[in-house]
């Protein structure tokens, strides 16, 4: 994408980043630890560890910022960043095909069995009479669990979901096709959009959870149904989210023009993530919504 | 190390000076030392378990550990060589070598580089939390599940096991990020005229291994996720009165476990399709077919995960499946040997340390695979599971398989890493010592296992007294030659006779990468612009 030299070879002056990152990852993973098992001073150290993440993100994505205006970086660099990228999506994607591949197998071979399909019948010896219909609102036994009234339909606020998550990988397109023609208005205003729409679905998807948690007793505990509903979505807002922060700051920087037609990673880098976003909400309203 | 005389010529190129040039480093030689110095400290802790283990099992009865102690001993003994010994190592080899064998300055991404290094120790010291963590107040049970954590049992362990689950979560951050610096690294700076077919067989392995990596981690990641979530959030994943099941987990788990045996063992093949040609003075035989051969490993590898579970009552039409597949995998890695043996066919052999330790493995790895392909078959896995012969199996595909694999790169590549020859008497004594202790310890396992010693468990019936003993006194003896390889490290790196760029009178042909281009040790950055490809 640039035009320097690929003759020499560029390597970074050594960075206290990541080793402030690995300290800073396990401060918040011990915090974590100790807020699951009711520690007090759990929380606290959680939040530690989020606010040195947050000094980490801006501190070492400002170096790599200034490094890539001084105009540091050759092609080469330019390709590792968008290798790696990739990549990293690629891992991302293996991260939520486990969660859809759990719901294929809970859905054609667990319950199936559990119902008193194939050889070894297991109902039978368990819990007779139960049978399997999708979604299982009653457990085979409840004892631990409280089971939902009803399950999350396809209409409504996911049908609405879908069209404004859709619609905000559109809205990006344009921003890159502004940003290819060096039109920074319609770049600003392309992100914009698309950041808008990315909270107008994260405040909807609050709402439906608030909905299920208050009316139809779907919460994590009830059962199967509950817990694959929201790991699956659970995981997704969780994307959302990061892919709305990464937008912001990629919007920021945007309005200070940082990018220019022929180098931009940092914007093609965030748009294939929200693009990724959007592809697994497909997936997602189709497997755990509709069917 | 120091090379400031070399490369005088440009600040840049200078080693910087004190601690920070390890802490901060974007170095892909001092990353890859300080992976090194990690994993031999953790071989060393591993070994530590293993030693207290095989101790508890010298005599029939409880000795001096109770069974959750036992438990959870044998789980951090897993742990630790898996996650902690083996993968830190190769890691730290790539480091140091890929660069160099494809003429490249450094890895693709030298800040990635380090938070993958970093990242390790906090994980190990969260390893040792989760493994004490049982013994404080309002601790819990210990983690006695082993390293497979399978549910229901690890649902109901102590807060140890949550510190677990986030240590391989860290892991599992290290290896993938490390994983695409890797793989970024191969594709993206390989000098002018290095083609793919020009690689050494090293970076290959690299490069597959890696891209299991990418594929089996987040796998992993995500099961051990849905455990904390059914720790503590309520959730059924693994509990059919849900509707959730616990063979579940141990799907999740061996989709990645399986694949992980071949992240642990490609290295090491890429390693012996270094040394075999070295020492036997031809290249190698049938390259390119051996390129394919691993493809195939890397693709099989991912499809027949659950021979792991052929008790948990799987229907037949799965089992049949995943035994056809698991024996297929024979046909890869037998290739793999016959290039290494064909390899060797009427070459002017020399058997320095790193070659001896190359023939054992070809030996020693293809009874791993004999009594794998036994395993492999339903009916007869029906009687072997759960058995010491399960353990001898593994032992014999791990320990040559990986861990000497990875004794013959770090003899091979010594001379280049420091400039110093190592002592060959000391090299060859290591050896012999290891090789003979090795087989002392784990050959009887199989009778053990065979005659029905369950594995995993602290105490056994006298009928197997002997077996144990022996394999008891292999293990102190396999443990204590350990501390003559620290010993011959150290005594490399501080001096010796001086190395030439070539060692082994220049005898590196076919493929070997441009490591022998670059002088005994290699300037801080090896290559600053890139080199001429012949």
């Amino acid at each position: 994408m640039t035009t320097t030299s690929n003759d020499d070879y560029y390597i970074p002056e050594p960075s206290r980043w990541p080793l402030i990152g690995a300290a800073t990852v396990f401060t918040l993973l011990f915090g974590v630890v100790l807020w699951l098992n009711s520690w007090v001073a759990g929380p606290w150290i959680m939040l530690a560890g989020a606010a040195s993440l947050a000094f980490l993100f801006k501190g070492w994505f400002g170096d790599v910022i200034k490094e890539n205006l001084s105009g540091s970086y050759n092609g080469q660099v330019d390709s590792s960043f968008r290798q790696g990228m990739f990549w990293f999506i690629t891992s991302e994607v293996f991260f939520f095909l486990t969660f859809f591949g759990c719901l294929y197998y809970l859905r054609n071979i667990t319950l199936p069995y559990l119902g008193g399909e194939g050889y070894l019948a297991t109902s039978n010896i368990l819990w007779e009479g139960w049978t399997y219909t999708w979604p299982p609102l009653q457990l085979p036994d409840a004892t631990n669990y409280v089971e939902a009234k009803e399950a999350m339909g396809p209409g409504g606020i996911p049908l609405w979901n879908t069209i404004i998550l859709l619609s905000s990988g559109g809205t990006l397109t344009w921003a890159h096709w502004a940003l290819k023609k060096d039109d920074n208005k319609q770049l600003v205003l392309g992100l914009a959009t698309t950041i808008l729409l990315g909270v107008i679905f994260f405040i909807l998807q609050a709402v439906e959870y608030g909905h299920a948690y208050a009316e139809m007793d779907l919460t994590l505990e009830s059962g199967i149904y509950g817990s694959t509903f929201y790991l699956l979505t659970g995981f997704h807002g969780f994307h959302v989210t990061v892919g709305a922060i990464m937008l912001m700051v990629i919007l920021g920087r945007a309005m200070k023009n940082h990018f220019s037609s022929h180098n931009h990673f940092a914007f093609e880098a965030v748009a294939w993530y929200w693009h990724f976003v959007d592809v697994v909400w497909i997936g997602l309203y189709i497997l755990v919504y509709w069917l | 190390m120091s090379t400031e005389a070399i490369h005088a010529d440009h600040d840049h190129h200078h080693a910087p000076s004190g601690i920070g040039r390890w802490l901060f480093s974007t170095n892909h030689k001092d990353i890859g030392t300080m992976y090194l110095i990690f994993s031999l400290v953790m071989l060393f802790l591993g070994g530590a378990s293993a030693m207290m283990l095989r101790a508890e099992l010298f005599t029939p009865g409880l000795q001096i550990l109770d069974p959750d102690t036992y438990n959870n001993l044998l789980t951090n003994h897993a742990l630790i060589m898996v996650f902690g010994v083996v993968m830190p190592a190769a890691a730290g080899m790539a480091n140091w070598m890929i660069p160099m064998m494809i003429g490249a300055p450094d890895m693709a991404l030298p800040r990635l580089n380090n938070l993958s290094f970093w990242i390790l120790p906090f994980a190990a010291i969260m390893l040792i939390i989760s493994m004490i963590a049982p013994y404080f107040p309002g601790g819990g049970t210990p983690i006695n599940t082993g390293w497979t954590l399978y549910p229901p049992l690890s649902v109901q362990v102590g807060m140890g096991m949550d510190f677990a689950i986030f240590t391989v979560h860290l892991l599992g951050i290290s290896s993938i990020l490390a994983a695409i610096n890797i793989i970024t690294t191969i594709v993206n700076m390989r000098a002018p005229g290095m083609t793919y077919f020009k690689l050494p067989l090293f970076v290959w392995s690299w490069l597959l291994t890696a891209l299991l990596l990418i594929m089996i981690m987040p796998v992993l990641a995500g099961g051990v996720t849905m455990l904390l979530f059914d720790r503590h959030f309520g959730t059924a994943f693994f509990d059919a009165a849900g509707g959730g099941d616990p063979v579940l987990f141990q799907h999740l788990f061996w989709f990645f476990g399986h694949p992980e045996v071949y992240v642990l063992l490609l290295p090491s093949i890429g390693i012996l399709g270094m040394v075999v040609p070295t020492f036997s003075r031809k290249p190698l035989f049938a390259y390119k077919p051996l390129v394919y051969s691993m493809m195939m490993l890397t693709a099989l590898g991912m499809v027949v995960w659950a021979h792991h579970q052929y008790t948990v009552g799987m229907s037949e039409a799965v089992t049949t499946y995943f035994m056809i597949g698991t024996i297929l995998i024979s046909i890869p890695v037998g290739y793999m040997l016959f290039s290494f043996i064909f390899t060797m066919w009427r070459g002017a052999m020399t058997f320095e340390t790193p070659m001896l330790f190359a023939v054992a493995i070809v030996l020693m790895f293809s009874f791993a695979g004999v009594t794998g392909v036994m395993l492999a078959v339903v009916p007869a896995d029906l009687q072997y599971h759960d058995t010491y012969f399960v353990v001898a199996h593994f032992h014999y595909a791990l320990i040559p398989g990986s861990l000497f694999g990875i004794y013959a790169g770090v003899f091979y590549w010594l001379p280049k890493w420091t400039g110093h020859m190592y002592n060959e008497t000391h090299g060859k004594i290591f050896f012999w010592w290891t090789t003979i202790s090795f087989n002392l310890t784990f050959f009887v396992q199989h009778f053990s296992g065979l005659a029905g010693m369950p594995r995993r468990i602290v105490d056994y019936s006298p009928i197997f007294a002997e077996f144990n003993m022996i394999s008891s006194i292999g293990a102190f003896s396999f443990g204590a030659s350990h501390l003559l390889f620290l010993y011959i490290i150290i005594k490399t790196v501080k001096g010796g006779e001086k190395a030439s760029d070539k060692p082994w009178e220049g005898a590196q042909v076919g493929t070997p990468g441009l490591e022998w281009t670059l002088p005994s040790p290699p300037p801080f950055h090896s290559f600053t612009t890139p080199p001429a490809i012949k």
